[in-house]
């Protein structure tokens, strides 16, 4: 109460800082803002089918990102730490259901085991079981690679713990390169399923018919596009599930909030850490076989970039916030596909690291960041 | 036969650590002389290995000289990175894009320049110098309001520089006529392409790409310094990024044919001997320990042990992170220059971002703030990495490159596990060495008093 009053009566308001020259700069923010919207606008009406093709080529991208993205962000909430080591676990998420599909065919394991049983459960079940495979692998590899190379430098200078990710990055990659691992080259990537087509048109939603192109005026969609987009969403849902209302995920918000005191509250820091690295290796596994499924071409360095910009997405809708990197990867994925479509391909990285100047700049916590105070 | 050559790596880093202590230990030399001849020693001692015959084969072989050459272009990347990071505290991933820039800078400069085009060196000329000028004179302009947006501010400098180009490129187009004749051709040298001329133009490629390099560096610190550190960090990635996919597309985004876009540029004349290799060296290091040890150096300091307490003295912290960063820029462009005149061919690959992980590896390792460090981990990395690519080249043949990165890494885990702080700590050598200053010379100084006490 007291110190209130003293500073009312004072009366030593800090009078509002109007910065000069502040014009200037919402001109060059308008007028970058009206040449993104000419861009976006003129090939809207000039082209909608192709711009409508183009958001659903992003949207698929951008649900890929998101899966990523969710590692990246959980795990710089509570260790600050970049894990440039994620996109390549997302890549052996890949090649394991690669191995899975194409050496041991477990995505039919169901009908060896069941003959009778119906081709589309078949598929299905196969295919889940290929993914929580990967997934399962993608999470033992990552908490390996949490104790062996982040553990023991958590009191060191955050710089080292930072170059070791970059160490195990360039492990998993070139190891990954060796012949007898996985290879260097390029593979093709066998879906356990079969791909199917739809396009929309004015008279509704029609099936492709293999070998028949659709009409002109129509968009198409796959399969693929709406898995992806199913599972992307109910792993948001499940994870805010898990960080709203279980005890790890109070645990969790906890320890990303003050470690030490955390600690104090009877939290197993370690093992909380431990589980975040989990969950978000298992998702990206998740994303490494949509990816691999969507796009049907895998490598060792598959994951560096898909990797960096779903860490871009992570810092674009705020780090730390599990819907903010959703809605952060979803625009990282519009963008990159609309640029590739309507600017020209070589400029997406471009683009997409310019708006994430441009956010940073406006809002310097990311759109659903909480503005956090440097220094008390 | 891998033991010879593991041995001979090991010998040969240890004679280069060497080498590089003498080197220091001269230039921190009180007496006048002793620098100058200690340098001139310095510079003979690798002349005469790589001049001297004996058997048939120089005493360094192309091998080992090439390597030299590298390093000493990587010491003067590294070294920019440690002023930025070591001493200013910026997490900065864009030094290899800076490296890349004033490689790709210089090197069109004298590929157009020997084949009878003289816009390379004045467009890159003119736009450097004016382009200085017409920064540096908005950024004392605009310190006058206090407190501008960082985004007016950028609109500013994005407009000058925009204005600067075209008048660097109407002002070469208009001048061009008149010097190309004295150019000739690639077939015909003309007056101007040949002996000193050249070497007087290498000299000023090398040094406008660096001031060209530290030109970009201010334009993207304006807005990306005043982010967080690690945003900060994973923006200057996004640009190593931005700027390889130009170097891949720089003949069909860029308007630059002669750089052949991702197929690589070729013919450039190899122009860099070991005497400009080691004269942009020694004055990288010359430039930067003076800096570290002048109170502009402490000025960098203050703000990476603490911008609330530096600002608190009344230092400007946007302005000293922003010098840091343009400096550190400026020295890898030098680098850059040195390296694509040396090798001759620039492949977008070499400036792909994963390799723009490797001055930040050298730094850490070498020591945060430690510029001994830096130089000698530059030196004692290239060799290592070789060393251990021509001894797995014995043993696994065609896959020894990427056996290299597998055993490379667990190398950089095990020094970090062991050694979080770096190699060197914070030791320096001779030159390097915080100049000390006598107690009794301060004190024997008048005081100035101020008047009217």
């Amino acid at each position: 109460m007291q110190p209130a009053t003293v500073s009312q009566s004072t009366g030593t308001e800090f009078r509002k800082h109007n910065p000069p020259l502040k014009w200037v700069g919402q001109v060059f923010l308008a007028a970058v803002a009206l040449v993104a919207i000419y861009i976006l606008g003129r090939n809207l009406i000039l082209g909608p089918r192709i711009f409508a093709q183009f958001v659903i080529s992003g949207l698929q991208l951008g649900f890929v990102y998101a899966l990523i993205a969710l590692g990246y962000t959980m795990v710089y909430g509570i260790v600050k730490l970049i894990n440039f080591a994620h996109g390549d676990v997302f890549m052996v998420g890949a090649f394991t259901s690669y191995y899975l599909v194409e050496r041991f065919s477990l995505h039919v394991w169901p009908a060896a085991v069941f003959p009778t049983m119906n081709d589309t459960l078949v598929v299905v079940i196969g295919t889940i079981s290929v993914i929580i495979f990967a997934m399962l692998i993608c999470v033992l590899l990552a908490v390996t690679i949490e104790r062996v190379a982040y553990k023991p430098l958590r009191d060191a200078p955050r710089i080292a713990a930072l170059i070791t990710a970059i160490g195990v990055s360039f492990f998993l990659e070139y190891y990954g390169a060796l012949n007898f691992v996985y290879t260097p080259r390029f593979i093709p990537f066998m879906r356990p399923f079969e791909v199917a087509a739809w396009y929309i048109d004015p008279s509704g939603i029609h099936n492709i018919v293999q070998g028949t192109a659709p009409p002109d005026n129509a968009v198409t969609f796959s399969n693929i596009l709406i898995i992806i987009m199913i599972t992307s969403i109910l792993v948001q849902i499940f994870l805010q599930f898990l960080v709203r209302r279980t005890k790890m995920g109070i645990a969790m918000r906890a320890v990303s909030f003050d470690k030490p005191t955390a600690r104090l509250m009877g939290i197993n820091v370690d093992q909380v850490i431990s589980f975040t690295f989990a969950i978000g290796a298992a998702f990206a596994g998740l994303g490494g076989v949509l990816y691999a499924i969507a796009y049907s071409s895998i490598n060792t360095q598959m994951g560096i970039l898909p990797g960096l910009k779903a860490f871009v997405a992570a810092v674009l809708g705020g780090i730390g916030s599990i819907p903010g990197a959703f809605v952060g990867a979803l625009i990282m994925g519009q963008a990159e596909a609309l640029t590739m479509g309507l600017i020209s391909t070589p400029m997406r990285d471009a683009v997409a690291f310019t708006i994430l100047i441009f956010v940073l700049l406006i809002r310097p916590t990311g759109i659903f960041g909480e503005p956090e105070n440097e220094k008390a | 036969m891998e033991l010879g050559f593991l041995v001979g790596s090991i010998v040969k880093i240890g004679a280069i650590l060497a080498y590089l202590y003498g080197l220091l230990w001269v230039l921190g030399h009180k007496k006048w002389w002793v620098k100058i001849v200690g340098i001139a020693a310095a510079f003979t001692v690798i002349q005469l290995g790589l001049t001297v015959v004996i058997g048939g084969n120089t005493l360094l072989n192309d091998f080992d000289s090439g390597l030299l050459f590298q390093a000493a272009s990587m010491t003067m990347v590294a070294l920019g990175l440690n002023l930025i990071y070591g001493f200013n505290g910026q997490f900065s991933l864009g030094q290899w894009g800076f490296y890349g820039i004033g490689a790709y800078a210089a090197a069109d400069v004298t590929f157009r320049w020997t084949h009878g085009d003289s816009r390379g060196l004045i467009v890159l000329g003119v736009g450097a110098i004016l382009g200085g000028l017409v920064l540096l004179g908005i950024n004392k302009w605009l310190s006058r309001y206090r407190g501008v947006p960082v985004m007016s501010a950028f609109a500013f400098y994005l407009v000058g520089s925009i204005l600067v180009g075209i008048v660097a490129v109407g002002i070469g187009n208009a001048v061009d006529p008149s010097i190309a004749p004295l150019l000739g051709s690639q077939a015909e040298p003309g007056p101007l392409t040949q002996g000193a001329w050249m070497q007087i133009v290498y000299f000023l490629a090398v040094i406008f790409a660096g001031v060209f390099a530290a030109e970009i560096s201010f334009l993207l610190g304006i807005p990306v310094l005043s982010l967080g550190s690690d945003y900060f960090g994973i923006a200057t990635l996004g640009f190593t990024i931005v700027v390889n996919t130009l170097m891949v597309n720089s003949d069909t985004i860029l308007p630059f044919p002669e750089m052949k876009g991702g197929r690589g540029m070729i013919g450039i004349p190899k122009l860099t001997t070991w005497f400009w290799a080691f004269f942009f060296m020694v004055l990288v290091i010359i430039i930067m320990r003076n800096i570290i040890h002048s109170s502009t150096g402490r000025t960098i300091l203050s703000v990476r042990e603490d911008e609330t307490a530096a600002k608190a003295m009344g230092i400007d912290i946007a302005n000293t992170k922003l010098l840091a960063f343009v400096i550190g820029s400026l020295f890898a462009g030098i680098g850059g220059g040195v390296y694509a005149h040396y090798i001759g061919f620039l492949s977008p690959k070499t400036f792909d971002f994963l390799p723009g992980f490797n001055p930040m590896i050298i730094v850490v390792f070498g020591g945060l703030g430690s510029m001994t460090g830096t130089i000698a981990a530059s030196f004692a990395w290239i060799f290592f990495l070789e060393g251990m690519l021509r001894v797995l080249l014995s043993q696994f043949g065609t896959d020894a490159p990427t056996w290299r990165f597998v055993l490379y890494p667990i190398a950089i885990l095990l020094l970090m596990l062991l050694k979080p702080q770096g190699l060197l700590g914070k030791v320096e050598w001779g030159f390097l060495k915080a100049p000390i200053v006598k107690a009794r010379e301060i004190f024997s100084k008048p005081v100035e008093t101020t008047s009217g006490q």
